[in-house]
């Protein structure tokens, strides 16, 4: 029963600006992934949460108590790092019992609960090596025990899995996620993978710059970025400017009608949101085939975007094929969203469906 | 067929050094301790023509050369204790806190090194005269810490600088408190340096000769400072070389015991990352 309130975090080293006013709450047992690109900001949060590091301003509660005057070693959160930092001096019973030996716990209860949590994340047998005679998911699964033995009211993890090769990154992360619901650990998982955030989280916090960019669900922020920003850094996006004019915008023959003031727009679209079929034409570059489908590198307009097809769909290099909008978001100049959708053909004025 | 000659002329450097090295300490060490159970050697002769333990007798039944190697011990574990005592935690200060005048005073122990001891020695040894430490075994206790600093500060500031911060942060995370994470995590880390640092503070301060005459002398006489005035007063070469021996036993010892602790942990070190 632990909930994370993040309020108005600011964080300058030196006088530079590394976290600005973030704000953030976080339910009892509710996966939250910082994500943004590196240097936006999501360690110094977490280093925050943790203590390591005293913020500028801001207040941090952990079920409505303010923790931001409390040393690391008195707060309740536990904390796993990218690069494990497991005590090679110690075996991995030592290195899990350590925590617990502080609680002063009897030794048959401390061999009873690194049992239990050695089993938790399959390293039973594992007690007597060294940190160093084991693999580097081994080790990061002991960091992960060490961390969750103790019981955290908030777990907190800085890119644990981004030193490890991506078929150990997924298999991890689909483990850690199966442990905290498990043991309904409050969770914060940073990371700069933005595919790790969307399948890992109940919601992603996408920073850029020290600021909070946009905070909801995976999906919602897959589907409805709310800045250009935001629509860039997740997924694959197309971008394309282009000038609105009384609340309309052409690309190719598509007309988009934007609720906004004339100007400069980007608008972003999802290769899957492209058919083919359209009054849009251009020419392949590429065809890749990423087994389930094909993405195709097509030239319209003299811009050059990815378009998603059926695996099924024969198309070779130099083809003219003509696309086909679905659906459409657009970004004002300063990068925030605006209602916008396809109004149809310049010819027409109707919409062509493929 | 030209294996052999080709394998000769590989293991060549090996075998040169290995000759050198013998040559230069090998030999010296040799002799002194033939001259130690020689009670008689003359030229030309290559090896001793008596041999026995008579200068051995003479040197143990010494009331004065049992009383020196106990002074000696104590003030050598004393030193190295006290040394450890006030070194290890300032230069983890120096390894992890920013404060002004840092490296000023990091340089200062340097300085300290680089100037003439013997000028140093008299300048602390007139100041201790006038405080009642000279002839005193704290007086040779303090003069031998001066001596210490500049060994248990810089080789444990670099060790401590070399452990991953994330270490003692993970430590502190699961509940350390800032002392616990010093002596449970940043200490053994850092242990490989600090006990070669404890061991050549430990023997130096048993070797130590300069300061323990200048501040000891007349009533504290270490090893060092007796077999001086030994050879002082009668140049009897079995005697240097019986005490030599029994100087060279202890530290020796001191060598082949560092030699296991950073072996084990040099093995314990390269497994664990
Ligand atoms: N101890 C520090 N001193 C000075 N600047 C720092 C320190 N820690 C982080 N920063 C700066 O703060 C910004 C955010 O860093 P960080 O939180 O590590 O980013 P991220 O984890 O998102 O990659 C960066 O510009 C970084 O250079
Ligand atoms: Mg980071």
């Amino acid at each position: 029963m632990s909930e994370l309130v993040i309020d108005r975090l600011s964080k300058h080293f030196s006088g530079t600006r590394a976290v600005a006013d973030v704000e953030v709450a976080i339910d009892d047992g509710e996966l939250v992934c910082l994500l943004g690109p590196s240097g936006c900001g999501k360690s110094t949060v977490l280093r925050m949460i943790a203590g390591f590091e005293r913020p500028t301003s801001g207040r941090i509660l952990i079920d409505g108590e303010d923790v931001v005057a409390l040393p690391p070693d008195r707060r309740p959160t536990g904390m796993v790092f990218q690069s494990h930092a497991l005590w090679s001096h110690m075996t991995v019973f030592q290195n899990v019992a350590f925590g617990l030996k502080l609680r002063r716990l009897s030794r048959a209860a401390i061999r009873e609960k690194v049992a239990g949590v050695l089993d938790l994340v399959g390293l039973t047998g594992f007690e007597a090596r060294y940190p160093g005679q084991l693999s580097g998911g081994q080790q990061q699964r002991v960091a992960i025990a060490r961390c969750v033995v103790l019981e955290p009211k908030i777990l907190l993890m800085d890119e644990p899995f981004s030193a490890l090769d991506a078929h150990l990154r997924v298999r991890l992360r689909e483990e850690v996620r199966a442990i905290q619901r498990r043991l309904g650990l409050t969770t914060i998982f940073v990371t700069h993978d933005q595919e790790e955030a969307l399948t890992l989280a109940d919601r992603v916090v996408v920073m850029r710059s020290g600021t909070v960019e946009q905070i909801g669900s995976p999906s919602a922020i897959y589907a409805e970025p709310a800045t250009r920003f935001v629509a860039g850094f997740i997924g694959t996006m197309n971008i394309i400017e282009r000038q609105v004019t009384g609340g309309l915008a052409k690309l190719g023959d598509t007309r988009i009608a934007v609720d906004g003031p004339d100007g400069i727009y980007g608008f972003a679209l999802r290769p899957e949101d492209l058919s083919l079929g359209g009054a849009w034409s251009g020419e392949v570059q590429r065809v890749l085939d990423l087994g389930a489908f094909r993405m195709l590198d097509v030239t319209v307009s003299s811009e050059t975007i990815k378009v998603q097809v059926d695996k099924s769909v024969r198309i070779l290099v130099g083809d003219e094929i003509g696309l086909d909008i679905h659906e459409v978001a657009a970004f004002d100049g300063e990068g925030r969203a605006r209602p916008a959708r396809v109004h149809g053909t310049i010819e027409s004025g109707v919409r062509l469906h493929a | 067929m030209t294996a052999v000659p080709r394998r000769l002329l590989q293991m060549a450097p090996g075998v040169s050094l290995a000759t050198l090295l013998t040559g230069f300490i090998i030999v010296p060490i040799a002799a002194v301790f033939l001259w130690a159970f020689a009670e008689v050697w003359r030229y030309p002769s290559l090896i001793p023509t008596q041999w026995g333990f008579r200068f051995w007798a003479a040197m143990l039944s010494r009331a004065d050369v049992w009383a020196a190697l106990r002074t000696s011990i104590a003030l050598s574990v004393i030193v190295t204790l006290f040394s450890a005592l006030i070194c290890l935690p300032a230069a983890y200060a120096f390894a992890r806190l920013e404060f002004p005048g840092k490296s000023a005073l990091l340089l200062s122990f340097l300085a300290t090194q680089a100037f003439p001891k013997f000028g140093l020695y008299i300048a602390i040894a007139s100041i201790f005269f006038s405080l009642g430490l000279v002839g005193t075994f704290a007086g040779v206790v303090l003069i031998q810490l001066v001596n210490t600093l500049l060994l248990m500060i810089w080789i444990p500031v670099g060790a401590f600088q070399a452990i991953d911060r994330r270490l003692e942060e993970a430590a502190r995370d699961v509940g350390a408190s800032a002392t616990r994470t010093f002596l449970s995590i940043t200490l053994p880390q850092a242990g490989p340096a600090i006990g070669a640092a404890l061991l050549l503070t430990f023997v130096g301060t048993f070797y130590e000769t300069e300061g323990a005459f200048l501040i000891g002398a007349p009533h504290v006489r270490t090893m060092p400072v007796l077999m001086i005035s030994l050879i002082n007063n009668q140049l009897v070469v079995q005697y240097g070389a019986v005490l030599s021996v029994m100087l060279w036993v202890p530290s020796f010892i001191a060598l082949l015991f560092a030699r296991k602790i950073l072996s084990a942990r040099a093995i314990a070190g390269g497994l664990g990352a």
